[in-house]
């Protein structure tokens, strides 16, 4: 190997981040999914480290799953995306940053639309003023908010109250990392790493104390791919790449799986119960699955928020045995509570899946 | 459960539990079998490949992965006409690469 080749080549990955005042933009799905994970983004950053985050009530879908699906053109999309840049320009703010991968895929492609096409930009300009009497600047900076976690990630360890290391053994914890299809695989320069080595999460595991694996089918998509799981006659193709990426993954027996995507934190713990009761398998030890968390979610337990607090009473796999190995304390009795100590009721049990 | 769809065997190939053993015992007959580039010029040549799914440039990617069945499969299709000898760009002894797997894997 060339070190200087390999120095320059890894040079064009590399982002420079800008450090503060984001206009923050949050996902469809995921308050739906991981409820806690978007309001921790905004918990850490506002009142941990102290950053200049807005966001606005009048954000809404950018169209990435429509479009993804092929029900709307990418016009419509572009107009939708535009009113989104016009709120950001309305407030202030250049750097836009989004809690969504398909967001952060679907922004960065129109973009690099309107670069090419310049005609574009000015007829979606025009549509916006006619439909909305908007007008927009370009972002200056458009990150992902797992990009701000992965910059903020050695402030995030610096104030750490737990690690991912196995309290008993001492050893790291052996997490996998899942990124989303469309972070780096879209535009490459757009992703810390890249598409090949996307570092995102890489960095932050390696911060908070654990040990990254490195599986066969590592760089494998979720299995969601819009159309693969809305048209119900395309799940079994969604969840054979699941199914995929766990038997790859097994061998090497990871304690915790931590995404940056969506879709994926959801199939990847979704399909575990119902790769069970297809298959009768299970893929953590004792029964139980392997834990599926966001990358706010594994901040916040790092950081000491209570689990119950990050909603990982959502979550299909047991997170409980994973909390036990980093030492973490939680009251099994508070799990179903809510906000006011309203009782959300208790889910029923799967039958093969262990759960606590 | 039935949910209305099923998991498709996974394609994934584990070279760790695949026996190589018939493989090599060919590459020691036919060097030059590692001479391949797969860049398909005897697929595209032969003149059974459209009828039967033969496909020699297939058949050395297949026994490679450990996939024998579907590899002696196809050459059930290979009428030994040596096509793909005049056109291979890396001059290999197709024809008799081809006799040497029968061989080593005991079919006809």
């Amino acid at each position: 190997m060339i070190y200087q080749g390999k120095q320059k080549i890894w040079a064009d990955y590399q982002k420079e981040i800008p450090d503060d005042h984001w206009f923050y933009v949050r996902s469809c799905i995921r308050q739906n999914f991981f409820p806690a994970s978007e309001k921790m983004m905004l918990e850490i950053c506002r009142n941990v480290l102290g950053k200049d985050f807005y966001e606005t009530e009048h954000h809404t879908t950018c169209g990435g799953i429509a479009y993804h699906c092929d029900t709307i053109p990418q016009e419509t999309v572009m107009t939708i995306v535009a009113r989104q840049f016009a709120l950001m320009t309305e407030a202030g703010y250049e750097n836009y940053v989004a809690s969504c991968i398909t967001s952060f895929g679907n922004y960065l492609e129109i973009l690099e639309t309107w670069n090419e096409f310049p005609e574009l930009e000015t007829r979606i300009r025009e549509l916006l003023w006619k439909s909305c009497r908007r007008e927009f600047n370009r972002p200056k900076y458009i990150a992902h908010a797992s990009d701000l976690i992965y910059k903020y990630r050695n402030e995030i360890a610096s104030k750490a109250r737990f690690h991912l290391v196995n309290k008993e053994t001492g050893e790291p914890l052996k997490v996998v990392e899942h990124i989303g299809c469309h972070y780096s695989k879209m535009f490459p320069s757009k992703g810390v790493g890249g598409a090949e080595y996307p570092y995102v999460l890489c960095g932050m595991i390696e911060s908070w104390g654990g040990n990254v694996i490195d599986y066969p089918e590592r760089r494998h998509c979720c299995g969601y791919g819009f159309r693969q799981y809305h048209i119900k006659a395309n799940r079994g193709y969604s969840i054979s790449n699941t199914h995929k990426k766990f038997e790859s993954m097994e061998p090497y027996h990871p304690d915790m799986i931590i995404t940056n995507c969506p879709g994926c934190p959801y199939f990847l713990d979704r399909w575990q119960y119902a790769i069970s009761e297809m298959e009768g398998k299970t893929y953590g030890g004792n029964g139980y699955g392997i834990p599926v968390l966001t990358y706010e979610e594994v901040a916040g337990l790092v950081l000491g928020y209570d689990p119950w607090d990050l909603g990982l009473q959502l979550h299909q796999v047991a997170v409980e045995p994973l909390l036990d190995k980093m030492g973490i304390q939680y009251d099994p009795e508070t799990k179903y509570k809510g906000i006011n100590n309203k009782d959300l009721l208790r889910p029923e049990l799967p039958g093969i899946l262990k759960c606590c | 459960m039935d949910f209305g769809f099923g998991i498709a065997p996974s394609s994934a190939i584990n070279l760790d539990r695949t026996d190589l053993e018939k493989f090599e015992k060919v590459h020691d007959m036919e060097p030059d079998i590692y001479k391949c580039m797969a860049c398909g010029s005897c697929s595209a040549t032969c003149p059974a490949g459209r009828f039967t799914g033969m496909s020699l440039r297939k058949v050395i990617l297949d026994l490679q992965r450990g996939k024998e069945a579907e590899a002696i499969s196809m050459l059930k299709g290979c009428m030994l006409c040596g096509k793909c000898s005049m056109v291979c760009p890396r001059g290999i002894n197709t024809r008799h690469l081809i006799l040497s797997i029968c061989r080593t894997y005991k079919e006809e």
